[in-house]
């Protein structure tokens, strides 16, 4: 099937598989391996991406689905060679290890201060229930989102 | 000397940002599974779906007629491939017994997961699409899930081995025989405990990956794989496979996460290796989250038996230990080894005569192999002391801590020689103790505690603590020697000082989240007095850093990290050659400080080593004999593990008509000897610690009767989430290690080991007014609910 998609500003027109998940599009189709897969049941949020402006776990979404859709990645963050204040943030508050989690977790945390700008620890927290993290036991996490929040 | 001391103009001790993170932050880093390669063939493996059985026929045709399939093997045909069987590096006892492994199976299958037949296609969807097409009979076996039932050999896994116990290694050491004995003969108080240490599932959120990539007219091959060990794999793929070792290169890319289950030599990697060899082109494979959870190796699996025999006053007279290791269905790497990594600290930090009695038995099940979890064997011995420690305080009416507080092994004591022989290094468990009980406000606590917990109040308050010793820094090559495991304990470095004075530092270890590049440059920079920016660190392929043994075991710090400090020192001893030469003195009569060398008494007399750096490049100037260029390779064998401790506490609440834990507050004093970067330490702590408590409260590997692993995805097995679990509060004391010139210990595993005993011992504490005395993990609503039950009943 034919989708075209908006993907960090640049527009796409794909002929995809109608089974292509989203995260597979982005991955194989344009190459943006930053949206990581950490599991086949869509409890890790790895693949986390904005569509239209909300977060959502790209595995949850078929590419066809997508359609006529703009889509943000974590490589669409930055601009003009600086850092997103979010991804600013995780690096001051030390927020990532391996890293892996990180790009979803980043675009977990945009969307969760775009719905609320002024979280208490408590909503930072649950908030984040759909990203799981192995290294950080998410204390640094939370630290770096309420920074961000506050900046 | 707390860690907010920080010495003026150092690096060392600074809260140095990551260099890593901008790529890890901006998705340019790349994952093994993120990397094109073109041309690449797909492998998938069917895996069994019985825990044990026969294979009579596997039908491969329709699989292979499917559009895309380029090969379908099965363990039958790829058993020439195999120089040998698939690699154990640590046979514990001479008479160790172990079945044939190979990465496919043969004749049997031993595990639910176990690969039994190998697809190749064009892409990664044919091949998975062809392993519903490959059929299989089987003719079903009875499986193995108990390990107590295993140790019957009612039924036996491996019918050539005739039994399930792989081994049973001893560590007996009495002061004079039968002492131990007489010690439990004599006792005032003496506690037995059975513990349970419950199977777990690393999951590291990225899932293993590999692509090999060979050079047909060359016949070299490169292997990518997301591991924590590519110098061992490389020997090991090596030897499996027997291609010359010269021909083999590993490069780990950005790794996401270990956790020890990336310690490994798996069947994946060989098969992706000997496939690409037999078909000429790059294989890859990535495995999916659920192939993951049963096919890469699970932690712990313990059952303890632990009896502590004390004097009137409390203080320990004698430890016995008696457990039973869950192999699972093979011997993986260091599977057997896990339990040993234990076995000289179930009598924890305390000061106890030479009346030990540890003994292991190694047992095969048909379930997924166990091997290193985070902490591996250390968080398991020091469980079971830790909460054996609270029964005999419960037991002899006194406080936990007070308890501990008469058992500690005092500072001045230090180096102390334990009745294994081994050397602590330095330590001082009371301070840590008491800075911990008071950011717990332990006493407080105590006196609510009174109150709170009265007849009729649903909502119970507990609290509890664990002291710790951590044995890391793996370790000592003499020492490995004396464990029968088959390689040594050093690591390599190399630092090579750049024609503009920019600086390489090349090092064995192999970082996949710990922050090697950043803290590595920082002990550089610290002794060469070259800004950290200006230095790289470079690792994690074997043709750039050919000598390494990698990370596990927090060794990384306290071998490696040293390693790259005494490779600086050669540089430096050589450059003050050069020094000395062109500023025509003796080199006695040079101070090196700052980056510069200088004239003892005129330091008008100065060369920096930049300018040294360059002149040795150019050699147009040199003290005769001496080779141009200032590079050093230094390999360091620590002559001694590091020796981190401290003092966690948990104060919870457990809601007794729910049996729902809620954690008020957890604190931790880690002493890590001196610390390189304080950012990173911390970070080490707080993701230990949430993994020590997620087994305490949320996690189990749980299988049915017939082997089946029913946890085996992210939505059935209970990794917390950030809203499950809480904020810490961690503190340090800062004890040098006095065995290496950094002062250092290692960090990586501290947390975890502290945390599981803590929980559970808060639990039992907030619960045992009800009668309740012991609780298996992970402490659930259910599991809760059922100990109140049970102990109300029993009242």
């Amino acid at each position: 099937m034919k989708i075209s998609i908006t993907v960090n500003g640049t527009s796409h027109e794909d002929e995809v598989e109608p089974r292509t998940l989203l995260v597979h599009y982005l991955r194989e189709h344009l190459q943006l391996t930053g949206t990581n897969i950490g599991c086949d049941t869509s409890s890790c949020g790895a693949c986390t991406v904005h569509l239209n402006g909300e977060s959502v776990k790209s595995c949850t979404v078929l590419a066809v689905q997508a359609d006529g859709t703009k889509i943000v990645t974590i490589e669409g963050l930055s601009k003009d060679g600086e850092m997103h204040p979010m991804q600013q943030a995780f690096m001051e508050n030390h927020g990532l290890q391996c890293g892996y989690c990180t790009p979803g977790m980043v675009m977990a945390a945009i969307g969760l201060l775009n719905e609320n700008p002024n979280p208490t620890e408590s909503d930072v927290r649950l908030g984040l229930e759909g990203n799981l993290c192995r290294c950080t036991g998410y204390h640094n996490i939370v630290k770096s989102i309420l920074a961000a929040a506050n900046k | 000397m707390t860690m907010t001391e920080v010495r003026p103009n150092t690096v060392i001790g600074t809260r140095l940002l990551r260099r890593e993170d901008p790529a890890l932050l901006t998705g340019e880093a790349k994952f093994t599974n993120d990397l094109s390669i073109p041309g690449a063939l797909h492998l998938a493996v069917l895996r069994s779906p019985h825990a044990h059985a026969k294979i009579k026929l596997i039908n491969t045709k329709a699989a292979a007629a499917l559009p895309g399939v380029v090969a379908v093997y099965t363990g039958a045909d790829l058993k020439s491939m195999w120089a040998g069987p698939m690699p154990c590096a640590w046979p514990v006892t001479a008479d160790m017994k172990s079945p044939q492994h190979f990465p496919l199976a043969i004749e049997t299958v031993n595990y639910v997961g176990d690969g039994v037949a190998a697809i190749l296609a064009t892409t990664e969807t044919a091949s998975r699409d062809a392993l519903d097409l490959i059929d299989v009979e089987y003719e079903v076996l009875k499986p193995v899930v108990d390990l107590e039932e295993a140790m019957t050999d009612n039924v036996i896994v491996h019918d050539e081995l005739g039994t399930n116990k792989s081994y049973t290694w001893n560590l007996k050491i009495e002061a004079t025989e039968g002492c131990v004995d007489e010690a439990f003969a004599k006792a005032a108080f003496t506690v037995s405990e059975r513990y349970v240490q419950q199977r777990l599932l690393p999951m590291a959120m990225e899932t293993r990956a590999v692509a090999a990539v060979p050079q047909p007219f060359g016949g070299d091959i490169t292997i990518y794989s997301s591991t924590q060990i590519p110098h061992i794999l490389k020997v090991m793929t090596a030897l499996t496979i027997g291609i010359p070792e010269h021909q083999v290169r590993v490069i780990a890319p950005s790794v996401g996460g270990g956790f020890g289950s990336k310690l490994n030599v798996y069947a994946e990697e060989l098969l992706c290796v000997g496939l690409a060899r037999k078909h000429n082109v790059p294989v890859r494979w990535v495995e999916e989250r659920s192939e993951n959870a049963q096919a890469t190796i699970h932690g712990r699996g313990q059952v303890q038996y632990i009896e502590l025999a004390a004097d009137k006053n409390g203080k320990l007279t004698a430890v016995r230990v008696r457990i039973i290791g869950d192999m699972g269905a093979y011997l993986q790497l260091v599977t057997p080894g896990i339990p040993l990594l234990g076995a000289f600290l179930y009598a924890g930090v305390y000061d106890i005569p030479h009346a030990y009695d540890f003994s292991c038995t190694g047992v095969f099940t048909t379930l997924t192999p166990t091997d290193a979890y985070r902490g591996a064997g250390r968080p398991e011995a020091t469980y079971a002391i830790e909460t054996a420690m609270d029964a005999l305080a419960r037991k002899m009416g006194i406080d936990p801590f007070d308890l501990r507080k008469r058992n500690f092994i005092q500072k001045e004591q230090f180096p102390y020689t334990a009745f294994s022989g081994l050397t602590y290094d330095s330590g001082n468990h009371l301070a840590a103790a008491e800075k911990a009980a008071g950011m717990a406000d332990y006493a407080a606590v105590r006196s609510r505690q009174a109150k709170q917990n009265v007849p009729g109040s649903t909502k119970r308050l507990g609290i509890g603590m664990t002291s710790y010793f951590e044995m890391c820094g793996l370790a000592p090559s003499r020492v490995l020697a004396s464990l029968n495991y088959s390689a040594g304990g050093w690591e390599a470095a190399t630092v090579r000082i750049l024609p503009t004075a920019k600086v390489q530092v090349v090092t064995g270890t192999s970082p996949h989240g710990q922050g090697h590049e950043t803290s590595w440059a920082m002990i550089a920079s610290e002794k060469l007095g070259i800004p950290a920016a200006d230095i790289d660190v470079l690792h994690s392929d074997t043709a750039i850093s050919p000598l390494g043994l990698d990370t596990y075991g927090s060794r990384s710090l306290p071998v490696g990290g040293v390693a790259v400090a005494g490779a600086c020192d050669k540089v430096i001893d050589k450059a003050k050659l050069i020094a000395a030469h062109q500023l025509e003195c003796s080199a006695e009569d040079l101070e090196f400080a700052g980056g510069v060398f200088s004239v003892k008494g005129s330091p008008d007399r100065n060369m920096p080593l930049a300018a040294i750096a360059f002149q040795a490049f150019t050699a147009h100037n040199l003290p005769d004999g001496l080779e141009p260029n200032l590079e050093a390779q230094y390999t360091y064998d620590p002559p001694n593990f590091s020796w981190p401790f401290g003092t966690h506490i948990c104060v919870l609440e457990v809601d007794i008509e729910t049996g729902q834990v809620e954690i008020l507050k957890y604190v931790a004093v880690d002493d890590c000897g001196v610390q390189i970067n304080p950012l990173i330490v911390e970070g080490q702590v707080h993701g230990g610690i949430i993994q020590g408590l997620a087994q305490a409260l949320f996690e189990e590997a749980i299988y049915d009767e017939d082997g089946n692993l029913k946890t085996s995805t992210l939505a059935e097995y209970l990794v917390p989430a950030a809203s499950d679990v809480p904020p810490l509060t961690t503190d340090f004391t800062v004890t040098p290690s006095p065995t290496n010139q950094l002062g250092v210990k290692g960090i990586g595993e501290a947390g975890t080991i502290g945390a599981a005993s803590t929980v559970m011992n808060a639990v039992v504490d907030a619960l045992s007014g009800l009668g309740v005395t012991h609780l298996d993990m992970p402490a659930s609503p259910h599991h809760v609910w059922l100990a109140i039950k049970a102990a109300s009943s029993a009242s």
